[in-house]
């Protein structure tokens, strides 16, 4: 799966989550940056790509994910 | 973990996206109709937010319930699969959370917004962790109980506030065992090994609960369905402190709306049965009575057999059964009467219908004839197509989907939960046979030409008293799962009815009605309280009756028992509410059939109309109804 392709599965899964779609989600978007995207939003968004993508991300990945390239980078290497 | 006996849903996007453009009436029936449906953690929260925008108004046939869930560990991200699996069940649950380590504090000070919420319901929902923490791991049993005793009594201080302050029914969640083995297998021989602490911490609080009238909700019980590991996922306690794992949340927030809709009285009460291929294996038309596959020896057989004693258990906890097949009438009955391997046997049954028509139909004709609501009934039936139609024409009744194979169809049924209970009483265990004893009066009314011959065949007799602490249960479940003949639809908890029934101002009695083919239970309450403005009136608060004793002259007995009562006590009015909903419609004349007038001055809210009696002027009315001595 290329970065494209995960950044479009983890902005579908926080427009669903958020139920907006305005919602556009960049490499160096931050989860400040994003309205209403709050703590309880990230868990809920970190379960969401884990569930439709089949992975598990380590505990000490979830939080220091700086912004949303870390995260795509993280699948990747994830899903090679 | 997944909800299997929920069908899945065709397009969720395309019918979220519908229920979203309807107009605010329709959108809650769009939502409630995709909440039917097997939906996955992120779906139940888009469900959730889409209900949320509909915004607190008030919504036609939608009760509004307000829970509030008090928890020692993060719980916010269980809260939309609650209100989902309360839309599943035509309630609109409004959840009140504590803040983060507040539990305590909410419900022991009158001034926090707990208070202000005024829930009808708390949930209160704790980790193991801090009842077992300091416990040394060489405690004796004695001493571990002594240890767990000042949790537990912690816990029954704060159920008495709860329902002292709040007058709120309590629910308490069981503790989740999170333990790791210690000593492996002999963790069970050790006092303090931590999974034995939260075993028995358990039992106590069970103990704890059945004698303070608290309701429980089994989470230990239900994880070990999927296994904790399905429950509890470490990584989301060290990020969130959720001790409660977000996949297991659709699941956790349908047994939560269980309780709470059992509460209200709207656990089905109902089991309809299929026959071949479902009760058992083949087509009896087809293969006659010696071709069917029933019973031991075979391992289909048997798988058949299982369901049919599963049937059985329900019906000896108060569960109706019923039989709605495609088949000759004649043949099918031969099946229950001259198969050696049949545990059901057609007494079993309290409506029996088998003919060629419609399933839809014959689903209808059976609520009709046990008189309870299509809302009362499960579905069982092996065949999909029967399924789709029944939920296509009657969406109020349960239809699990079942799985290929008969030997997990109990599995299937169980796991529904759909007869959710909140007691467990005498007159449930002997329930289904008033019910199978009702079909043997209809039959009676059927035979006898008026319906004055038929009351006076019954040989009636009623049996009343107030309501004493030996009928409380009973007639608490009465009062909060009676929805037809309850012209005000007040509920009280145990507790709130224990308060009214003892205050000596007011008259609470209860009624059970005997006839030749048996005793029907405790069938009716009648709680009248004095009337603010008028010493001189009392006022009916509450006055429920059973389905099953309708059109048998019990409510105008009820009445001269009421009358008599209150004029000793120099009571010289009655006055009384209807307030219509769409259940009570049946009862809509009760007042006037009873010889009350309208009040001149009611106003009328809700359609609601208010009545008076003149209790000197009240003439007593005959019927076929004798006394006997309380």
């Amino acid at each position: 799966m290329g970065e494209q392709e995960i950044l479009n599965v983890v902005t579908r899964a926080l427009r669903d989550l958020l139920m907006d779609e305005e919602i556009v989600l960049k490499m160096d978007t931050r989860r400040e940056d994003v309205r209403n995207w709050d703590s309880l939003v990230y868990i809920n968004f970190i379960v969401a790509v884990e569930m439709q993508l089949g992975i598990k991300f380590k505990v000490a990945d979830v939080e220091s994910f700086a912004n949303v390239g870390e995260i795509v980078a993280r699948i990747k290497t994830m899903l090679q | 973990m997944t909800m299997a006996w929920l069908p899945a849903p065709s397009d969720f996007r395309a019918d979220l996206r519908s229920a979203m453009a309807a107009a605010p009436a329709h959108r809650a029936e769009k939502l409630a109709s995709l909440a039917q449906h097997r939906l996955g953690y992120l779906e139940t929260i888009q469900l959730e937010r889409a209900l949320a925008q509909s915004g607190p108004d008030p919504v036609e046939g939608f009760p509004r319930v307000r829970l509030a869930i008090l928890a020692s560990s993060t719980v916010d991200h269980l809260v939309p699969a609650v209100r989902v699996a309360g839309l599943r069940r035509r309630l609109l649950i409004d959840v009140h959370l504590g803040a983060y380590g507040q539990h305590r504090q909410d419900l022991l000070d009158p001034s926090s917004s707990l208070y202000r919420f005024a829930p009808h319901t708390i949930l209160r929902s704790l980790t193991a962790r801090e009842a077992v923490a300091g416990i040394p791991l060489s405690a004796t049993s004695t001493e571990v109980d002594d240890a767990l005793a000042s949790s537990v009594d912690d816990l029954r201080l704060l159920w008495r506030k709860a329902r002292e302050g709040l007058k709120a029914t309590v629910i308490q969640q069981t503790y989740l065992d999170v333990t790791h083995p210690l000593f492996g297998s002999h963790d069970r021989l050790v006092p303090a090994a931590p999974s034995t602490l939260v075993a028995r911490l358990n039992d106590l609080l069970a103990q704890a609960a059945a004698s303070d009238g608290v309701l429980v909700l089994d989470i230990a019980r239900a994880s070990e369905s999927a296994g904790v590991e399905a429950w509890f996922d470490a990584g989301r306690w060290m990020q969130a402190k959720m001790e409660i794992a977000p996949p297991a949340a659709p699941l956790y927030g349908d047994l939560v709306a269980r309780v709470v809709a059992a509460q209200r009285g709207l656990s089905k009460k109902c089991l309809v049965l299929d026959l071949d291929n479902t009760l058992w294996g083949g087509v009896i038309g087809d293969d006659g009575i010696e071709g069917i596959v029933l019973g031991e020896g075979s391992a289909a057989g048997e798988a058949h057999l299982a369901l049919q004693r599963y049937a059985l258990q329900l019906k000896s906890r108060g569960v109706i059964l019923a039989v709605c097949s495609k088949n000759d009438p004649a043949v099918a009955e031969a099946a229950f009467r001259d198969h050696p391997e049949m545990l059901l046997k057609r007494s079993d049954i309290a409506a029996f219908v088998a003919n060629w028509d419609d399933k839809a139909g014959n689903v209808r004709l059976i609520a009709e004839r046990l008189n309870i609501g299509l809302d009362s009934l499960v579905f069982v039936d092996d065949n999909p197509a029967e399924r789709a139609r029944i939920r296509e024409s009657l969406p109020m009744v349960a239809v699990p989907e079942l799985p290929e194979d008969a030997s997990h169809y109990v599995r299937r049924l169980a796991d529904a939960g759909y007869f959710e209970a909140v007691s467990f009483t005498r007159d449930d265990a002997q329930r289904a046979e008033q019910y199978t004893a009702n079909a043997e009066r209809e039959a009676l009314r059927g035979s006898t030409e008026s319906m004055d011959d038929f009351l006076r065949g019954l040989k009636m007799s009623v049996i009343f008293g107030p309501v004493t602490s030996l009928d409380l249960p009973r007639a608490a479940q009465l009062i909060n799962k009676t929805n037809q003949f309850n012209p005000t639809t007040r509920r009280y908890s145990q507790e709130e009815l224990t308060a009214l029934a003892s205050a000596s101002d007011n008259i609470a009695l209860q009624f059970r009605l005997i006839d030749r083919f048996g005793d029907n239970g405790l069938v009716s309450v009648l709680v009248l309280r004095p009337d603010a403005k008028d010493g001189q009136a009392l006022e009916v608060d509450t006055w429920v009756m059973s389905c099953r004793v309708f059109g048998r002259e019990l409510e105008f007995e009820a009445m001269n028992i009421a009358v008599e009562a209150a004029r000793r006590r120099g009571v010289r009015e009655f006055l009384a509410s209807y307030i219509p909903t769409k259940k009570n419609t049946v009862i809509s004349d009760l007042y006037p059939s009873l010889g009350f007038v309208p009040c001149p001055d009611s106003a009328s809210q809700n359609g609601a109309t208010r009545w008076k009696l003149n209790l000197p002027a009240y003439v007593k009315r005959n019927t076929h109804i004798e006394h006997s001595g309380a």
